[in-house]
């Protein structure tokens, strides 16, 4: 088991964000994490990744408590949301920096071949657009040798071409052995390559399990559909 | 902690904005040296100015700096580092390179002008001593202050707050409190009032330390039977010390606490 969450509660003032959440997550898949917007998919990811402190409820990664623990992130990846990064520093730089600062092995070379980013690496990050941040943002979370990768909304801003790489490279991480937690909003995407989609609705997941036991349960002959059924409630 | 304490170090060091404050301190001990053509009586005019000064560029510096850092604070929480390790080291990055622009920008016109032949030497270390506490004390209020508000404006509010507080209407009502209650005996409530708040502190340390005591009468007498000896004179440090400390166990209370 690669994640496994118990009974997990989490309430920023008065707005109970987590109600309960219980999840597991296995070794050498791809789960989709998907929900309305404010369904609580960033809290859950961002309570397993420690930088959310879980008002109650137990969490662990690869049978290790992650409470009071830091050691256990070497073994994650993570993509954030939005690239927020400091702008005042060249991409050069913040990738060394984070390099130093994981002090693991890395190939960063051949996804900055991938990902064309040869001519902004000598740039600061507060003049790249958009999608070469986020580009920049993938090159530094597939750079690490890590049994988990965690993305949260990873296609944002990216062009086509850059979508099909981040697709292979998605699915040779999973070929490597590697657990993957993607959330989006694109269904199209979800639907390419999650094997698993785990929904999550008002702070519950409402369900679990692969796209085909979705439509099934649904009735839809469309994946979209299938999950815009689910919120109204539909196949209930 | 040391690996990041050394990213925003070096950050700072680039940054134009510690180029500024070390040349502000270069003009000034320059300027003071040349008008006063004294090093003693250059000591105590930059006594006045480092005693409000550092404490609100302290205070300031520290608030920004936690406010424009927040992007990288968030990439690195993800990273495997210990929480505490990530705010400390940002920490004494901004505290470290403070200090550094003060005692740099102090010590050069101070050395050149033949600090080390004259017999203020003592009393020159003990004002970037305490300048360097001061540094410490305000750069580690302000984080907490800013720590605890997720609101720019706010924070920066409290932060410039706390400074006005502690160098202004302290003294203030310090005063007005000595004036309602002349009647009793107040030479114990003075020194304890003054010791509760470091920048009375670091500038009666320094004021007995250049033996004008005298001037400052009876309570003078007090605090110079208090402060002049070692004891008291170690008291103060200790006091000083404790009051860097607190901000920094509020920190990581703090920083252990807050949601990403």
């Amino acid at each position: 088991m690669t994640i496994e969450i118990n009974n997990l509660h989490k309430q920023f003032g008065k707005n109970e964000v987590l109600k309960g959440v219980d999840l597991t997550i296995d070794k050498g898949n791809i789960y989709a994490v998907l929900g309305p917007n404010g369904s609580g998919k960033t809290t859950l990811i961002k309570s397993i990744l420690g930088m959310v402190i879980p008002d109650k409820g137990k969490i662990s990664v690869l049978n290790e408590s992650i409470k009071k623990n830091w050691k256990y992130r070497k073994k994650i990846d993570y993509l954030p949301q939005i690239a927020n990064f400091p702008p005042n520093i060249k991409v050069k730089e913040l990738i060394g920096m984070i390099k130093d600062l994981r002090n693991s092995s890395s190939e960063e070379e051949e996804l900055i071949d991938l990902f064309g980013l040869e001519p902004f690496l000598n740039k600061k990050l507060s003049t790249l657009s958009g999608g070469t941040k986020q580009k920049v943002n993938i090159v530094l979370t597939f750079m690490f040798d890590s049994p988990l990768i965690i993305l949260d909304e990873p296609t944002t801003g990216l062009d086509p071409k850059a979508l099909i790489s981040l697709k292979e490279l998605i699915q040779k991480e999973k070929t490597n052995g590697k657990t993957v937690l993607i959330t989006s909003h694109i269904m199209q995407f979800v639907e390419e390559v999650a094997d698993e989609i785990v929904y999550l609705l008002e702070g519950e997941i409402y369900f679990k399990g692969s796209i085909e036991k979705l439509l099934e349960q649904t009735e839809q002959a469309n994946f979209e559909h299938a999950i815009a059924a689910i919120t109204t409630g539909s196949h209930a | 902690m040391l690996k990041i304490l050394k990213y925003s170090f070096y950050d700072l060091i680039r940054s134009r904005w510690s180029y500024v404050y070390f040349l502000f301190y270069l003009a000034l001990g320059f300027v003071l040296l040349f008008l006063n053509n004294d090093v003693s009586k250059a000591v105590i005019t930059l006594m006045n100015v480092i005693i409000v000064l550092i404490p609100l560029i302290g205070t300031i510096f520290g608030v920004m700096y936690y406010y424009n850092s927040r992007e990288f604070t968030e990439l690195l929480l993800a990273q495997p580092i210990k929480r505490s390790s990530i705010f400390m080291g940002q920490y004494f990055g901004v505290a470290g390179s403070l200090t550094l622009s003060l005692v740099l920008g102090l010590g050069i016109p101070f050395v050149l002008y033949g600090l080390m032949q004259s017999n203020a030497i003592f009393d020159f270390s003990l004002l970037l001593v305490t300048g360097a506490f001061l540094t410490f004390i305000f750069v580690g209020l302000s984080f907490v202050i800013a720590i605890s508000n997720e609101n720019k404006i706010k924070g920066f509010g409290y932060a410039v707050l706390l400074w006005l507080f502690l160098a202004v209407i302290y003294d203030g009502l310090f005063l007005m409190s000595l004036i309602v209650f002349e009647e009793y005996p107040l030479d114990k409530f003075s020194l304890v009032a003054t010791i509760l708040n470091p920048i009375d502190l670091s500038r009666i340390l320094i004021l007995l330390k250049l033996d004008i005591s005298a001037l400052l009468g009876y309570t003078g007498a007090i605090f110079k039977k208090f402060f002049g000896t070692n004891l008291g004179f170690l008291i103060s440090l200790a006091i000083l010390l404790l009051w860097s400390i607190l901000p920094i166990l509020g920190l990581r209370y703090k920083a252990g606490k807050k949601d990403f």
